[in-house]
């Protein structure tokens, strides 16, 4: 059971990690607006046709 | 395009290509070769996606179905350098940023559209919306565009924005929230990492673990302990530490006890290697209480944010008229005695008697009323109100702080500061609690010192640890947050929980009546005249943008408008105009009685409390109509049973004191609780009299309300008018009628239910582990699977409790 004297200190080192990582994502805002961002995927992007040619006035759709 | 869109089936068959809402008929169909669109507002706003590029906004079929009212403001103001200092920040790289709150802004297309600015407006360079608060970023060149240029775009597309203060505070209070999340996060980890360890330690209890396993671990869990008590868990400690320096008990004083004596001896039993170690308990209780703490703290924070919103609805600039021509000002440097200029879509910048021009202004702000009122020279006009006409000039005579809007928001945060705190039930027990448990726990350490003083000490301290009130805490703010979410998916917003103890029990109940008991716009009510002249009344009323000119279309959808020629309309007055072989005249009494060479008796049968409108025909009046503002539908219900619930209900209102009488009686509630005819300040000083006797909650829907709103124990804002304003009140009612208020003070007596119900769950579990400790029976073992488990049960009863669900 020696092995307990490295495997207890190894987890301990992955969960170390583990929450400097969620320091790093709370500290960037990454939890700011958990709302959003969900809505925010639920339309497509404009194509990239539609962004490159904005027509000049209203037009029509047919 | 049309074809593509799923079409309702509506009287006159149509659906708005923009909003996708029936159009009403074919009179008020904007006839449009793009069209049909139900209203101006709506066509404007499609007109405005396509000239941006953004015609892929109709390729999903998932939009907003709202039709687009823009609020006509010009938002020069927005331009101003006095406004940037205010509320934008400049980035290094020359480039500003702002924040501003939209109103309306509830769905996926939102987001899509207002996120689409930057390829609409050239120089806008990011926009990014948070649809919790209704906030949106901006980033634009200076150089090349205006915020004012956005913010008009936005208007355009139905979304009016007020700045928001954020800047300083809101930078603050971010990191606040997120040095809480990092607290959390360290505690979980330190907490699951301890409960494993110690599950060894357990399961080592039954078998037969080697001493030196036993104390590698016991020193581990210490080692991890410690930090987590020191850094996530110091604010327990220092909250403790205030409230007893405050000589006040509250709920953060028995758990600082706990905590503390739990390390402590846990340290010491570890060092000495004896006695159980109450390590897990401790890192468990302060990872499940952030937990709590954090999402209380969420719902409060809402609160803060929309005092601030208030101070968007004065002007910051004005038009000051001098020798030289027109000249913008800072409208805090007016002074009683100049004048300005308001053109068409300003806000009046300060109190003042008009001087030069007539017009008609949107006084929805102090009043309440939606429908515009003319002024001429000589009347008095009020800051914040809207110019809809044409251009007056005013004599300023107060300005500022001075103004009566500047009075109505300074005596409505003054009034929000008053008000009283709501002692939660929990607090309220907590100093009960404190004192039940130390003289338990004294009691316990001297009967044991007689007995046997070895284990006199562990079971005092056993007995802190284990009633510690883990789960009266975590019951409190969990059921409120539950409670709140699911509220808020049946539109009724809350903030913070302590409305919801106020409204569990029943109290005093003011009801403002335009817009909340009835519908806020006029609808016809009476109508004395031929069917044979209901089409040549909507042809003349086309040519009229007052509300009574919709209240017709809205009476007669399948009626179609006759042809008029040559129409004249007169602001706030009528319409003339000739049709076939006959001269009409519509409008106002005095206006047709002014045009009429036989003034008969039809006008006398218009019902007192309602607006008079008198018909024409070469100057006999021919017809009478009088306009009221209807009931809600579910007006009568939600009052009666209200009613039944054992809550006063008054109504003070400011309409004519006739017409709000006549409500008072239709909804059975006593005369002498009804009130016309009353200021925003007598609404404010009939609260505060009502709040001197109890707590009273008032329901309201303007800015002529939100005084009272804030100063009565809960304010309730009910859909329309501005939201940003409303935004003060503690609930906000998203969904229009009087049902939601139903569902809020149902919901709100399910909810103190519930959390009744867990506290005696807590109490109950407190009461099992302190007698097992008294006697000395508790063990590591059973501390550890109580802990756990009275702390899941209680989880569990909140977060599942129907609380807001609809009955049935």
């Amino acid at each position: 059971m020696t092995i307990l004297y490295i495997l207890v200190p190894a987890a301990l080192a992955v969960i170390f990690v583990a929450v400097l990582a969620f320091g790093w994502a709370a500290r960037r805002g990454q939890f700011d607006d958990l709302e959003t961002p969900a809505i925010r995927m639920l339309r497509d992007d404009l194509t990239a046709a539609t962004r490159q040619s904005p027509p000049p006035g209203p037009e029509r759709e047919d | 395009m049309s074809a593509t869109l799923a079409e309702p089936v509506t009287r006159s068959g149509l659906s708005c290509v923009h909003c996708g809402l029936p159009v009403p008929s074919p009179a008020t169909a904007l006839p449009e070769a793009d069209g049909p669109f139900c209203c101006a507002g709506c066509r404007t706003a499609w007109q405005v996606i396509h000239a941006a590029g953004l015609g892929e906004y109709y390729a999903s079929g998932d939009r907003r179905l709202a039709a687009v009212t823009p609020s006509g403001r010009r938002y020069d103001e927005y331009d101003h350098p006095s406004f940037e200092s205010l509320y934008g920040t400049t980035l290094p790289d020359g480039t500003r940023e702002i924040a501003l709150y939209l109103d309306r802004v509830h769905c996926a297309s939102c987001v899509w559209l207002v996120e689409r600015v930057p390829l609409a407006v050239p120089g806008a360079l990011a926009a990014e919306l948070d649809v919790p608060r209704s906030l949106a970023t901006i980033r634009w060149n200076p150089g090349v565009t205006s915020l004012g240029t956005i913010a008009r775009f936005l208007d355009q597309l139905g979304y009016p924005s007020h700045p928001f203060q954020g800047g300083r505070g809101e930078a603050n209070r971010r990191a606040e929230d997120r040095t809480m999340l990092l607290h959390i996060g360290v505690a979980g980890a330190i907490a699951l990492n301890v409960m494993t360890l110690a599950l060894a330690l357990y399961a080592g209890w039954f078998g037969s673990m080697e001493a030196e396993y036993t104390r590698y671990f016991r020193w581990l869990s210490m080692a991890l302990t410690v930090p987590a008590v020191v850094w996530p868990g110091r604010v327990f400690f220092t909250s403790a530490w205030g409230a007893l320096r405050a000589r006040r008990l509250h709920m953060d004083v028995p758990i600082a006890l706990a905590l503390g004596a739990g390390t402590l001896r846990g340290v010491v039993n570890t060092v000495a290697e004896t006695g159980p170690i109450y390590f897990d308990g401790v890192v468990t209780l302060i990872f499940l209480l952030l937990v709590g703490r954090f999402l209380q703290q969420r719902a409060q924070r809402s609160a803060a944010d929309a005092a601030e919103l208030l101070h968007g609805l004065t002007p910051h600039t004005a038009r000051l008229v001098t020798g030289a021509g027109v000249e913008e000002v800072p409208s805090r440097s007016l002074v009683p005695g100049v004048t300005v200029e308001v053109r068409p879509g300003d806000t009046v910048p300060a109190d003042g008697i008009a001087r030069e021009g007539r017009s008609a202004l949107d006084l929805s702000v102090l009043t309440g009323e939606s429908a515009p009122v003319s002024v001429g020279a000589g009347e008095p006009v009020f800051a914040g109100t809207v110019n809809l006409g044409a251009t007056i000039r005013v004599e300023v005579t107060q300005a500022g702080e001075a103004s009566r809007l500047g009075r109505i928001l300074r005596e409505l945060e003054a009034g929000m500061r008053r008000r009283a705190p709501v002692v939660h039930t929990a607090d309220r027990l907590a100093g009960w609690f404190v004192a039940a448990v130390l003289v338990l726990a004294a009691v316990t350490y001297l009967v044991w010192s007689r007995r046997d003083p070895t284990v006199a000490l562990d079971n005092a301290i056993a007995l802190l640890v284990v009633t510690c009130p883990c789960a009266l805490a975590l019951a409190t703010p969990l059921t409120f947050t539950a409670a709140i979410g699911r509220a808020a998916r049946q539109l009724v917003l809350i903030r913070g929980a302590d409305a919801l103890e106020v409204l569990s029990r029943p109290g005093q109940l003011v009801l403002d009546k335009t817009g909340t008991l009835t519908e806020g716009r006029l609808a016809l009510e009476t109508w004395i005249g031929g069917a044979g002249l209901e089409p040549v009344v909507l042809g003349l009323e086309r040519h009229s943008r007052h509300p009574i000119a919709a209240a017709f279309a809205r009476a007669w959808p399948t009626r179609t408008a006759a042809v008029i020629e040559d129409p004249a309309s007169t602001l706030g007055a009528g319409v003339t105009g000739r049709g076939g072989d006959h001269r009409y005249a519509i409008g106002s009494v005095a206006f047709v009685l002014a045009r009429a060479i036989d003034p008969n008796r039809l006008a006398d049968r218009i019902p007192g409390h309602q607006t008079g409108v008198l018909l024409a025909r070469d100057g006999v009046v021919v017809a009478a109509a009088g306009f009221g503002d209807p009931l809600r539908t579910d007006s009568m219900a939600a009052v009666a049973r209200l009613g039944e619930r054992g809550w006063t209900i008054g109504i003070l209102s400011g309409d004519a004191p006739g017409a709000v009488a006549a409500v008072g009686a239709r909804l059975g509630i006593p005369p002498e609780r009804v009130r016309g005819g009353v200021t925003p300040e007598g609404k404010l000083a009939a609260v505060r009299e009502l709040a001197a006797r109890g707590p009273v909650v008032m329901v309201g829907d303007g800015v002529n309300d939100a005084p009272a709103i804030g100063a009565a124990t809960v304010g309730v804002g009910v859909r329309g008018g501005a939201e940003a304003c409303l935004a003060a009140a503690d609930v906000f009612l998203a969904k229009t009628g009087l049902g939601p208020l139903v569902t809020l003070f149902e919901g709100a007596e399910r909810t103190m239910a519930v959390v009744r119900r867990n506290i005696a769950v807590s109490i109950g579990y407190n009461l099992v582990g302190a007698a097992l400790a008294v006697t000395g029976t508790i063990d590591p073992l059973i501390a550890a699977v109580m802990m756990p488990v009275s702390s899941l049960t209680v989880i569990l009863l909140s977060v599942r409790s129907k609380t807001f669900e609809a009955p049935r």
